[in-house]
């Protein structure tokens, strides 16, 4: 495997210039302070209560995300780039779900196999020819963004459903304000706050025509037990609405009311932190208590946004991943910006057979899979474990993707031993409205904690850092 | 508001409020059966303990036996009575987190606090009456934040008052059943022949409702039984009195009334008990019967609970 880019030191021995002021600070700063500082940190994440659950976790059912407090830091004009591939990432997203589930003319021009689509199980019947209110499909996206060097920004994966995370940008942010005000004093670092305000702004954009001068927004949660549920809870209150359940709500005439304490009262639009199969028992699931028995008639009537819409999971499959790059070129007429993971779709037999063949070097990944889990890391595994998943794969080829072992890039970070560089991902937020999109300057940055792993799910030992942009 | 939003508001504050009472029925517990046997004669303490608590039905399906040592676990920290002080806070605290953005910070901060102090000092329950002594101080301080911080920090707007309502509610209960419990120590005047006995068992009543100082204050009297009924049901300058608590639970409903627009069944029944507890004098009482008066008003407290879950929680 390739050396890994190092975000912050140049090799012989220069710094990037984003990362100057920062190890100026971190030679005055003594270890203990900074050591201080981290347990601090890690209290106040107690109090405040922010924890996610791990399923099949019976030990602790809520947990701490580990808080890196040495952000990961990046200039303007890097993060210009990205936004701009970003942008253009999620419109392209958007005009293939709404081509999907209409016209179809991609599958006509021969670019997505048929098959990939209406054999997948992500794929929702239910909403083909469905007018979604202002053609919005994807409101928020989470893309997930690597590094290997430094010019080119590489998409990992979309996350085109309901993707989180966004509470521990925001959260992170002031932890590290509350403890750093010096370190920030030395850098101009671009605001996140405002991600509320433009969550909810994109969201009352989107209301259907049916709806008052005032659309009421509600956020639907699965519950208290959700491993998300600290998130949902702190977007209502940030966004300063209701935080519902499927039992809150009714349906009546197409119509969609939440029960309060003075009688129902309409929703126009529901940010929906539920899955697609558990939303209406009558459509999807019938044995789900989450969701809302009739909704989906709703949304067909038009009274209703949901978002993200329903049937969003066929652009961000791992097998329709790899078509990307064709996908923005088809509906934009643009070169893509941000580059894709050269991808082995194991469905075809010439990409298997390389596969079979290659897969101590290669990453494997279920089609459908998430979360980090299912996954073949080649160079990291046993020789019993590449074993047992080659028989995997060649049982259900069409069920997986490989590809190379992406070198990510490193931060340094706070481990036993001292600084040392770590592993690193970016999860951004594009917000999608009537009229725009907007992202906010950073997102995620999930950092492996473990030496030498790639791994930075949460659910599997990865932790969280700040991530800067450098207002210059 | 959302009705699972108020619901939760309501529940919670019931939750922290019964916490407190159970410690408080513990601590005046252990003060009474700490005194030599002369001085409180052959009842079990444990056993009252128990009733007041409204689960020595469920405890001696568990126990063989009511004392200090089961009693306290079983009211402290047994999982399996659904109103142990731990499950009381467990259960508050998850009403907390599903209505957080309901709640102040100050309010999630102290019931998540003392979440995770319950998990992390009490986990094992306690091995010495020091250590006991240290619980139960935790946990009333624990109701007296909450409250703190819903007094100082929260909105006055129907959240407030679905709170509020269900602080009193329990109240009420908690208190009535303390009376319930007791009454056969609480004779009119004329009746009244009682020794040193007694005295600790009055003194035991006032300190399980915060009101022993209290007493002294309103009545400038050694302890009466006739004075204690007195205070606890119809002296409404004690928070703790039933007529105080319906005072409260009046306003509340009202204020919910106005900022909705519409008056219902919650309303009119809580002001029927409160304009029967105005009109009452300990005389009448005594005559109809304590024992009666507080089953009346136990059932009348819990119908009103219904009500209003019916009204405005579902």
């Amino acid at each position: 495997m390739a050396v890994a880019f190092d975000e912050m030191n140049i090799p012989g021995g220069d710094l990037r210039p984003a990362y100057q002021e920062l190890a100026r600070w971190l030679k005055e700063t003594p270890p203990e302070a900074l050591e201080y500082r981290r347990q601090e940190a890690e209290l106040l994440f107690r109090r405040i209560g922010i924890t996610f659950a791990v399923y099949g976790d019976s030990e602790s059912t809520e947990r701490l995300i580990p808080f890196d407090v040495i952000p990961r830091i990046m200039s303007g004009k890097e993060w210009a780039l990205l936004e701009k591939g970003l942008k253009q990432r999620v419109r392209a997203l958007n005009l293939f779900l709404r081509d999907i589930y209409h016209g179809r003319d991609i599958l006509r021009a021969e670019i997505v196999p048929d098959d990939l689509i209406f054999q997948n199980p992500v794929f929702r019947p239910e909403m083909n020819g469905q007018q979604v209110p202002h053609d919005v499909y994807v409101h928020i996206a989470g893309i997930d963004i690597v590094r290997v060097d430094a010019e080119d920004f590489i998409v990992l994966e979309d996350n085109a459903r309901t993707p989180s995370g966004v509470s521990y940008m925001l959260e992170n942010r002031e932890i590290m304000m509350r403890l750093f005000p010096d370190l920030f004093a030395r850098h101009r670092v671009a605001p996140v706050e405002r991600y509320p305000d433009e969550l909810l702004a994109a969201l009352r954009s989107v209301a259907p025509q049916s709806a008052s001068g005032e659309p009421t927004v509600a956020l639907l949660t699965p519950g208290v037990y959700n491993s998300a549920y600290y998130e949902h809870s702190f977007l209502a209150d940030k966004l300063g609405i209701e935080l519902v359940e499927g039992r809150d709500l009714i349906v009546k005439n197409n119509e969609v009311f939440m029960r309060t304490t003075e009688g129902v009262k309409r929703v126009d639009v529901i940010y929906r932190r539920v899955d697609d199969d558990f939303l209406d028992p009558l459509t999807f699931r019938p044995d789900s208590v989450l969701g809302v028995p009739g909704l989906m008639s709703a949304y067909a009537a038009g009274n209703i946004t949901l978002a993200n819409a329903v049937g969003t999971g066929i652009a961000d499959d791992k097998a329709i991943y790899s078509y990307m790059p064709d996908i923005v070129k088809f509906y934009l007429g643009e070169e893509p910006i941000l580059k894709n993971v050269p991808t082995w779709r194991c469905r075809e037999p010439k990409d298997l057979a390389y596969v079979l063949d290659n897969l101590g070097e290669l990453v494997v990944k279920e089609v459908h899979g998430s979360g980090g889990y299912g996954m073949l890391i080649g160079p990291a595994a046993t020789k019993a474990t590449i074993e047992a998943f080659r028989e995997k794969l060649k049982r259900e080829p069409e069920g997986f993707i490989a590809q190379p072992t992406l070198a990510l890039s490193t931060c340094p970070t706070c481990t036993a031993s001292g600084l040392a560089p770590r592993h690193v991902d970016l999860r951004p937020f594009v917000l999608t409205g009537s009229k725009s999109t907007t992202i906010v300057p950073g997102g995620l940055t999930r950092v492996a904690l473990k030496e030498g792993s790639l791994v930075v799910n949460s659910s599997q030992g990865g932790g969280t850092k700040d991530t800067w942009i450098l207002d210059e | 508001m959302l009705s699972r939003t108020a619901e939760n508001l309501y529940w919670l504050a019931r939750y922290v409020e019964r916490a407190e009472y159970l410690a408080r029925t513990i601590d005046a517990t252990l003060r009474v059966t700490a005194l030599p046997a002369a001085y409180i004669g052959k009842t079990n303490e444990w056993d009252s303990a128990l009733l007041t608590a409204g689960v020595a039905a469920s405890f001696y399906q568990a126990y063989e036996e009511a004392n200090e040592h089961n009693v306290v676990e079983y009211l402290s920290f047994s999982a399996n009575n659904p109103s142990s002080i731990r499950n009381c806070i467990e259960a508050a605290r998850l009403n907390s987190r599903s209505v957080r953005t309901a709640l102040t910070s100050e309010m999630w901060d102290t019931i998540n606090s003392a979440w995770i102090e319950l998990q992390a000092v009490w986990s094992k329950g306690t091995s010495t009456r020091e250590d006991l002594a240290k619980f139960l101080r935790f946990v009333q301080e624990t109701s007296l934040r909450f409250d703190g911080s819903a007094y100082r920090t929260m909105l006055r707007n129907d959240a407030y008052w679905f709170s509020r309502m269900g602080v009193h509610l329990e109240r009420a209960d908690n208190t009535a059943r303390i009376l319930d419990v007791k009454y056969h120590v609480l004779l009119p005047e004329e009746e009244h022949v009682g020794g040193p006995l007694d005295f600790y068992q009055w003194s035991s009543i006032l300190r399980s409702v915060s009101a022993l100082t209290a007493y002294h204050w309103v009545y400038r009297e050694t302890l009466k039984p006739w004075l204690i009924a007195d205070l606890l049901i119809l002296n409404d300058t004690l928070p703790r009195s039933l007529a105080s608590c319906y005072g409260n639970l009046v306003r509340n409903l009202d204020q919910i009334g106005v900022a909705y627009g519409r008056q219902g069944p919650a309303q009119r029944h809580a002001r029927g008990i409160r304009n029967r507890l105005e009109h009452s004098n300990m005389n009448d009482i005594f005559q109809h019967g304590v024992h009666e008066f507080i089953q009346e008003f136990i059932a009348d407290n819990s119908r009103l609970g219904e009500i209003i879950t019916k009204q405005y929680l579902i």
